[in-house]
């Protein structure tokens, strides 16, 4: 009896949710499932944010894992605040990239308490850990991380994963470390680099045995969008800003300009950042990509 | 309480001794090393004909029969032959101990009338057990020590309450299983059965003997007990089902566990509790029993519940569950209990979601192991590898919820690693000079050039602690060796785990962050530098 309160008042959720048009597809109502970044141009390409509910896939090279690390860890802090997390991560992963240290996800200004981790045998323990665990409607979000090329994800297993996402409505987040895309479901496609962080004044750092005048500052992350299915893409530089849990245009700080070159927007699909403001409705941008 | 002895030699466990001792009339003996001297540590009926016995010399044994077949004594395959026979004897009763080398002590207190009183239970244990291969003696007594005493005095035999005193009185002494100083000492004074020590006075027994002896005299005349120390606590709660016909397909088992899955719960839910691991135990009708637990994190008080975590861990067994020519019992037992609070859940969306993530936890602990999926509470350390506790999180989840992280520095970047490497990493460092921070370094075949360095951080290691971190790799000496340090440097060797370290938040050229550390202090500790790589930022 209890079991079936339960239930109704889930089936009641769901039907507020379809009222206020919480179609995944677009609709007024999507931006209730997007999450915005707070980048202001990622946030306009992706159309007012990352979507709730979905997969993300974050690759990177194999020394490039920690800025990958990072970027993920700032995805869950603006995805699921204050919900439960849970990390699966392979064993090799950890091994070769070092493990998830918790008071470095404390530095970085997400709450350890909320992380459950995962440390699966490889990466098939490792998907179907992460196949039940985004089937699990109480957690915020679920991460896999994975280490090299495996045959075990593939296009049929993440499009169970967005299956399990959409349903249960936790967003699925992919950690590829070390393997090249192969084709998926999953929302949007992310290549993460480490890029240089804003100087800061030596005066400003706390134990400085420092010559030169600058020390380094907050978490920096090129991060190149290199696939979106309601959208365009995009190459930023993105700082992460570990007292607010939010993303800046790490341009705007006045910093010099970066060594690596940022991508201009190809002439056919004009940049709509500069024209459409990133609170007017997102469903107005028509263009889409597929595929 | 009932005593059993699988063989009457010993080495339950060699199978080609057990195959030629039951199938032949030819003598075989089994040696063991004692003294630097091979001894026969068991033997068959057929050589026991001969004139040989336990303790002969290998050499007369060949001399008395040149064509004896001899096997090399393996305790451990012993052990592990006795270890089976105690599990199977589980069906029996809970409460099954070990007797070492080769006697079980099983505890038949309230449970001979399931199977026919005491005399029919006797009966059945000592025929299956042969029908399995092993020669048995076996007795019942009132304690432990007379119903070992009988088996190896006079098997067969079912001593009454209060009968304990007469029934060993005639047995030779070396049936008590003291220790063999104790009986060759008595024996050597002339006291030849229980009954002649039992005559004496007390007080001279145990001035010669120990008081020891004595307390195992008294337990074997019955005059004192002492509980027997079972291989498994007993369950708080158990049931199981016996089948005539043995059952072997996969889902008769699965309905057969859901089924005392039921019954159990029904019974825990009258007492208020719920499990915390629950045991199921499969009885092979060839003797062989399998054991399969599975743990949760919160008590569980549903069906369902059980019957998933139980095909999940089924499913995922790296090697399956092989019913042979079938189980003949099957027995569900709540080995851990907690009490169940029953808590108002219909609009409290927070003790839902708490609820349903611990079951999500149970459910994948049951196919890759409890210790497998942790929650991280923070340690009172400064010591980086140490400051976080990974702990299991189905027992830990709601200590973890709660505990309170040390708390950030505003408006600083992040002063600890996202990613730490255990152990750290040795590096190849650059510096301008010794105490100064690193200029490049090289790391995993790639070469890094630093931009911007902020440091050190000092981290002294816990010298008031006994334990210390392990140090990465022991140190290499060479250079120290090969460049013995000028001047007036003089250095005393310490313990590389007590080395201080200091700590470099360093950027490279290309954006990457590292946390490298130099490990001792320069002239005091250590004369050359070792670098590591401990960590690596976002």
């Amino acid at each position: 009896m209890e079991r079936a309160r339960i239930s109704t008042l889930a089936r009641l959720r769901k039907d507020i949710d379809r009222l206020e048009g919480g179609s995944f597809d677009g609709g007024a109502g999507a931006a209730l499932h997007r999450v915005p970044l707070g980048h202001v141009e990622a946030d306009a390409v992706l159309q007012g944010g990352l979507l709730r509910g979905a997969v993300h896939e974050t690759f990177a090279q194999g020394p490039q894992a920690a800025a990958a690390t990072g970027f993920v860890a700032a995805l869950v802090g603006r995805l699921a605040p204050r919900r439960p997390v849970m990390w699966v991560r392979q064993d090799f992963s950890a091994r070769e990239n070092g493990g998830l240290s918790m008071s470095g996800w404390c530095e970085f200004g997400l709450d350890p308490r909320f992380v459950v981790g995962v440390r699966a045998r490889d990466a098939e323990a490792a998907l179907q850990a992460t196949a039940d665990a985004l089937a699990c409607d109480a957690l915020g979000a679920v991460v896999m991380e994975i280490w090299g090329e495996t045959r075990h994800v593939d296009l049929v297993a993440s499009r169970k994963l967005t299956l399990a996402a959409r349903g249960s409505g936790v967003t699925g987040l992919l950690l590829r470390i070390a393997a090249a895309p192969v084709p998926s479901s999953a929302e949007t496609r992310w290549m993460v680099r480490a890029a240089r962080s804003p100087p800061r004044p030596a005066w400003q750092a706390r134990n400085a045995q420092v010559w030169d005048a600058q020390v380094w500052g907050a978490p920096v992350f090129d991060a190149q969008l290199v696939r979106n299915r309601h959208g365009r893409t995009g190459h930023w530089i993105m700082e992460w800003n570990c007292d607010e849990c939010r993303f800046r245009d790490a341009a705007s700080l006045g910093a010099p300009a970066h060594p690596q070159p940022v991508a201009a927007a190809p002439a056919d699909r004009p940049h709509s950042a500069r024209t459409v403001a990133p609170d007017v409705a997102p469903g107005a941008a028509s263009w889409r990509r597929t595929g | 309480m009932l005593h059993q002895v699988p063989h009457h030699g010993g080495a339950p466990g060699n199978a080609h001794f057990a195959e030629a001792a039951l199938s032949d009339d030819s003598p075989c003996i089994v040696v063991a090393k004692d003294h630097n001297a091979l001894v026969v540590s068991a033997l068959n009926d057929a050589a026991a004909r001969l004139g040989l016995d336990v303790g002969t010399a290998l050499a007369t044994a060949r001399a008395v029969c040149p064509d004896i077949a001899v096997f090399d004594a393996d305790p451990a395959a012993d052990a592990a032959a006795l270890d089976a026979i105690a599990d199977w004897c589980g069906r029996f009763t809970p409460l099954v101990a070990l007797d070492p080398p080769h006697g079980l002590l099983l505890d038949i207190s309230g449970c001979a009338h399931l199977f026919g009183g005491e005399a029919s239970m006797l009966e059945t244990i000592c025929r299956a057990l042969h029908r399995q291969g092993f020669v048995v003696g076996a007795g019942i007594a009132g304690t432990a020590v007379c119903a070992r005493a009988l088996t190896r005095g006079c098997p067969g035999r079912i001593v009454p309450e209060g009968g304990e005193a007469a029934a060993v009185a005639a047995l030779p002494l070396f049936t008590l299983g003291a220790d063999d100083d104790i009986t060759r000492g008595l024996r050597r004074a002339g006291l030849k059965t229980i009954g002649d020590v039992a005559a004496r006075g007390r007080h001279e027994i145990a001035a010669r003997f120990g008081a020891d002896f004595v307390a195992l005299l008294a337990q074997a005349l019955g005059q004192r007990d002492a509980p027997i120390s079972p291989r498994r606590p007993p369950p708080d709660f158990m049931v199981e089902k016996r089948f005539a016909d043995p059952v072997a397909t996969d889902s008769v088992i699965a309905a057969t566990l859901s089924r005392l899955a039921q019954t159990l719960i029904v019974v825990m839910t009258r007492h208020g509790k719920g499990a915390r691991r629950l045991d199921a135990g499969f009885f092979r009708t060839d003797g062989a029993v399998r054991i399969i637990t599975v743990e949760t994190g919160l008590p569980v008080t549903r069906v369902e519940i059980v019957d998933r975590l139980f095909r999940e861990r089924l499913d995922a067994l790296a090697d399956p569950l092989d019913p042979g020519f079938g189980f003949d019992l099957v027995r569900l037992a709540a080995s851990r209990t907690d009490n169940v609070t029953e808590a108002q859940r219909d609009l409290d969306t927070h003790i839902r979601d708490s609820d349903e993530v611990s079951a999500l936890i149970d459910r994948i602990a049951a196919r890759i192991g409890g210790e497998r999926i942790v929650v991280h509470l923070p340690q009172d350390t400064h010591i980086p590898e140490r400051a976080v506790l990974a702990l299991p999180a189905q027992h830990h989840l709601a200590a973890a919820a709660t505990v309170a992280w040390p708390a950030r520095a505003e408006g600083e970047p992040p002063l600890r690693p996202l990613r730490l490497f255990a152990p750290p990493e040795p590096v190849e460092v650059l510096a301008d000079f010794p105490h100064g921070p690193p200029a490049a370094f090289r790391w995993r075949r790639g070469f890094h050039r630093i931009a911007r360095v902020e440091g050190p951080e000092r981290i002294a290691m816990e010298w008031w602690r006994p334990e210390r971190p392990a140090s990465p790799e022991p140190v290499d000496d060479e250079f120290v060796r090969a460049h013995p340090p000028q001047g007036e440097v003089t250095v005393e060797r310490i313990d590389p785990a007590g080395l201080t370290r200091d700590y470099f938040r360093a950027e490279d050229s290309e954006g990457m962050r590292f946390w490298l550390y130099r490990e001792g202090i320069h002239g005091r500790e250590v004369a050359t530098f070792r670098w590591f790589l401990h960590g690596v930022f976002a």
